[in-house]
């Protein structure tokens, strides 16, 4: 557990649009999907996961159908929208911003003050 | 959010809501059945694979309430939930849940009818258009009286209104073919109508161009009641011929049925033009500039800009001018606005008003507190419960919108009990006629105000005591809880219960002792003395304008009707006085007297204002009024002899310094007439139970005969059985003559009103304060024996004795009350003084009261400590100590 990164608030939105926009999923393999994209380095609480999805459904920013698995079985798939699209759009480029930033931040020297 | 997607996922919700569940739950499934799959790679069990997954998955259930939240529109949702679990948990202790809902619905009722009768008489204005710039103007300390030419004065020379109307009361025998009864209306000016600016219902109203000179406008409007009871809506009435007193009047018009007249409190029959006035009261009223019994109100709506204030300033230098012109006659008084409707009588309604509004107030913060502690009380009862839905993952939120829940929900239940018998109440009084033959009514009915403010109010309160709890909830650790029990640690020495019980006990023992002060008052005033004896008297009264008698006739008529009363068996003693006696329908009037020696009539020489009563021989032995010096007013003081007066002892004291100095003396009236003290009678009552002793005459009324009277008869037995002998007598001497008959107890009601009033409503209230503090007291008391059972069952297994017992189990409670009566009663001390405006010789300084007080409050605490003491008593240690 203790080389797991802790999950920013906030960021889980981020994290299961930009799982899903490689392609539709459905709510376990965007568990398996953040876990790969991220290198195993975050991983989501199982129960945190469905509300989030739910809200961004109700957001209009994923759409939800049910489709049959690899497994074979019955999953509901999560797909992004248009919304969707651009608002991971929107998002990355937020985070990546903010990222540039604390990490300039952070390598602040003494003599460059 | 695209608000489409938004409101699908909220249609989705509610209307596909099983089906949602059904995918959820499919959902989650799917979820742990490919978890299982992946582990079971791994080369586990199916089973445990399963097993595992939905370990790992975490409370299905609290997720998928999670999702059914995310999707939003959940204020519904949970509140039915809520509500669902609330009438749950309130049925399951039907004892708090009927304490608290009738205490709410005791004090919301009490605020509703006070703010109902509030809104009637002070809040909502005259039922006429543009009503909020309609003033009335207030004289000096009397109500509004004037004279006829005074008010016509102010009408053309003041600046200030846009026209100025008057009006004044009018009984008149009313006979629309041989019936005559007697109807009361207003006799007005030509330009009321106009003035008040409302449209007839039927026919035509008067207008000022119908007035050309005394007499000259015979016209009759009838308000919209009248018509409905006496011409039962025949709608051909306009134009019919009745006669007002034996005069010919024609109806012209039917006032609209939302119109009865400019006063908020009475509802009248008629409106005749006030130039005919002296046709039926037999009165010249317009001429006498003197008199104060010709207009009894001018209102008007206020030109555009001018304030109030300026009106005043304008009136009162109108009535400078006045008092210049006519020296004599006029005396300037200060006037002031009032709005129409209650005017003159304004600020005692208000003042009275603010008192019944302060104590409910008063209940409603009891009710609150006395809630307040119960749900405090529940609360801490409730604590593992609420420690179990924590530890299982509820929100805090969630529990605390769950206690609101309850509390709003007992709220609205007491609100809506309270506001129905609030209803019932508020349309008895609306229907309620205090007193037979007057023309009262209170104008209260309940409308969507008085609802919205109940529920207001209760909803205010409901979250007020809900919130009691919330502290508790808030600081609740589930964990040391659920270890520890219910017995909970050992309380602080003061809890907010406990200071809200106190404050509770306050405010009651206020109330109590308020209620007990006006009662005192009361019977104080219905024991003191009167100056007469009102039992076994009846009041005959007859109006000889009425039935057409006019200047010499009228004596010689009401000596004719004394005599044939006089003449019926069982009857003692009749005698007669003009107008009304003392202390009846508060109608006495005041006269102008000056010493002897004055030649010049001003009002600055005046030397004493007494009542003045017209009176015939034997009125005094009548009315039971002993005379102290000299004789009685004989039928040899007539219009030939000289004129003589009987006085009172205060009036023959003030102006001649002693009684026996006063028999043979002289003092003069305001047209200059001598006149001759020739008795003097014991002091009395005249306008009010809480006057000071103040001075009378009593004139003889052969020397001014008036048409109106009342005939005083004394007899053995009850006078109800006579009054049937009574009218047929009087009925044989002339068959269309209406008479009134009552007994002059019943006709002192009136002037006990108000202090009965008071009485009843303090009473009413000081009862809820108890009720209040009843259901308070038995509230602590049942739940600290309930919380230490186990502590009392101990101490009895242990030898404990029964005083040590109580004193354990009630010694707080007793503590509380005890305070709380304290602080009440010092506080009930103080605001008594308030009382005193309204209820004769309200003296808290009381030692009766004060026992009163203390004895009612020991016995309440009594009252609602025996249940509980019982049971701390009888307690069984072995069955307790074996459930624990």
């Amino acid at each position: 557990m203790t080389d797991q990164a802790q999950l920013l608030p906030g960021t889980l939105d981020l994290l299961i649009l930009k799982a899903v926009s490689l392609g539709p999923l459905h709510g376990y393999g965007v568990l398996l999907r953040i876990g790969q994209i991220s290198g195993q380095a975050l991983l989501i609480e199982q129960g945190a996961l469905y509300p989030a999805l739910f809200r961004l459904v109700r957001q209009g920013l994923l759409k939800a159908s049910w489709g049959t698995s690899e497994n074979n079985r019955r999953a509901k798939y999560y797909e992004l929208t248009t919304a969707g699209r651009k608002r991971l759009q929107e998002e990355t480029a937020g985070w990546n911003r903010l990222a540039t930033a604390i990490a300039s931040a952070l390598e602040a020297r003494p003599e460059e003050v | 959010m695209s608000p489409s997607a938004y409101l699908r996922s909220l249609a989705e919700k509610f209307f596909h809501r099983e089906q949602l569940a059904d995918e959820m739950e499919d959902e989650v499934r799917s979820h742990i059945l490919h978890r299982a799959d992946d582990l079971e790679r791994s080369g586990i069990s199916r089973a445990e694979a399963e097993r595992r997954a939905r370990i790992e998955f975490g409370g299905q259930e609290r997720v998928k309430e999670e999702c059914h939240e995310a999707l939003g529109g959940n204020f519904v949702d949970t509140l039915q939930q809520d509500i669902r679990l609330a009438v749950r948990m309130l049925r399951k202790s039907p004892s708090f849940t009927v304490l608290s809902v009738l205490t709410l619905a005791l004090a919301i009722g009490a605020n509703a009818v006070v703010f109902g009768v509030l809104d009637g008489l002070l809040l909502r204005p005259l039922n006429v258009p543009n009503s909020e710039n309609l003033w009335g103007t207030v004289y000096g300390e009397d109500p509004g009286f004037q004279s006829y030419l005074n008010y016509s004065d102010l009408r053309d020379r003041n600046h200030s209104f846009e026209d100025l109307a008057a009006f004044n009361f009018a009984f008149v025998g009313l006979d629309t073919g041989n019936n005559p009864t007697v109807a009361f209306g207003f006799a007005t000016t030509g330009n009321y109508f106009d003035v008040l600016g409302i449209h007839p219902c039927l026919g035509r109203f008067f207008n000022s161009s119908d007035e050309r000179g005394p007499n000259s406008a015979p016209y009759l409007v009838l308000t919209y009641a009248y018509w409905h009871t006496r011409f039962q809506d025949d709608r051909n009435v306009i134009g019919r011929t009745v006669q007002l007193n034996k005069h010919a009047y024609t109806i012209i018009g039917v006032a609209p049925p939302e119109f009865h007249g400019t006063l908020l409190f009475i509802a009248v029959d008629f409106f005749m033009p006030i130039v005919n006035q002296q046709q039926v009261e037999g009165q010249d009223l317009l001429k006498d500039r003197g008199t104060t019994h010709g207009v009894f109100e001018t209102i008007g709506h206020l030109k555009r800009g001018v304030t109030p204030e300026q009106a005043e300033a304008d009136i009162n230098s109108v009535g400078a001018y006045l008092e210049k012109t006519y020296p004599k006659e006029f005396s300037q008084k200060k006037a002031v606005l009032g709005h129409t409707g209650l005017t003159s009588f304004g600020t005692a309604v208000r003042q009275f008003m603010i008192g019944l509004t302060l104590l409910a107030g008063l209940i409603l913060l009891a009710a609150c507190a006395n809630l307040g502690s119960l749900f405090a009380a529940r609360a801490a009862d409730r604590a593992r419960e609420v420690a179990l839905r924590l530890a299982l993952g509820s929100s805090r939120r969630r529990i605390l919108r769950q206690l609101l829940t309850e509390a709003v929900l007992i709220s609205l239940m007491g609100g809506v009990l309270g506001l129905i018998g609030s209803i019932l109440l508020l349309r008895r009084i609306s229907a309620w006629q205090p007193f037979q033959g007057a023309p009262l009514h209170l104008p209260v009915t309940p409308d969507t105000k008085v609802y919205l403010v109940a529920l207001a109010l209760a909803l205010i309160s409901g979250l007020l005591f809900g919130i009691v709890p919330v502290r508790q909830v808030l600081r609740a650790n589930p964990y040391e809880i659920v270890k520890a029990g219910s017995s909970g640690k050992p309380g602080r020495r003061f809890t907010l219960r406990d200071v809200l019980l106190a404050g509770q006990i306050a405010i009651c023992a206020v109330l109590v002792t308020s209620s007990l002060v006006a009662l005192r008052g009361l019977v104080r005033s219905l024991q003191s003395d009167l100056g007469f004896e009102p039992r076994n008297t009846m009041l005959v009264s007859t109006n000889l304008a009425m039935a057409g008698y006019t200047g010499e006739q009228l004596s010689e008529m009401q000596k004719r009707m004394i005599q044939a009363l006089e003449s019926i068996p069982g009857i003692e003693r009749a005698g007669l006085v003009n107008n009304y006696p003392p202390l009846v329908y508060a109608a006495g009037s005041r006269t102008n007297v000056y010493k002897e020696g004055v030649t010049d009539f001003k009002p600055a020489s005046v030397a004493v204002r007494p009542y003045r009563y017209d009176v015939s021989p034997e009125y005094f032995r009548a009315a039971g009024t002993a005379l102290l010096a000299g004789r009685d007013i004989s039928w040899h003081d007539d219009k030939a002899a000289p004129a003589v007066a009987v006085v009172n002892r205060q009036f023959a004291v003030r102006m001649f310094g002693s009684v026996t100095d006063a028999v043979g003396r002289y003092y003069k009236i305001q047209d200059g007439t001598r006149i001759q003290v020739v008795g003097v009678v014991a002091d009395g009552k005249y306008m009010s139970l809480t006057e000071d002793p103040e001075p009378a005459i009593f004139p003889s009324f052969l020397q001014s005969p008036t048409s109106a009277s009342v005939i005083i008869v004394r007899s053995e037995r009850d006078p109800q059985q006579l009054a049937g002998e009574i009218r047929s007598r009087l009925h044989g001497l002339d068959s269309g003559l209406p008479v009134d008959t009552a007994t002059w107890t019943t006709q002192l009601e009136l002037v006990l009103f108000p202090g009965r009033m008071a009485t009843m409503s303090l009473g009413t209230l000081g009862m809820m304060g108890a009720i209040l503090s009843v259901t308070g007291i038995f509230g602590m008391a049942a739940y600290s024996v309930s919380k230490r059972l186990r502590e009392l069952g101990i101490r009895i297994a242990l030898g404990g004795r029964r005083s040590e017992v109580l004193s354990t189990a009630l010694g707080r409670a007793v503590k509380l009350l005890a305070l709380g009566s304290t602080v009440g009663l010092v506080l009930g001390i103080l605001a008594s003084r308030v009382l005193a405006f309204i209820v004769y010789q309200a003296s808290p300084r009381d030692p009766l009261v004060l026992a009163g007080v203390i004895l009612a409050m020991a016995l309440l605490g009594m009252a609602a400590t025996w249940i509980p003491a019982r049971r701390a008593l009888s307690v069984n240690p072995l069955i307790l100590l074996r459930e624990e």
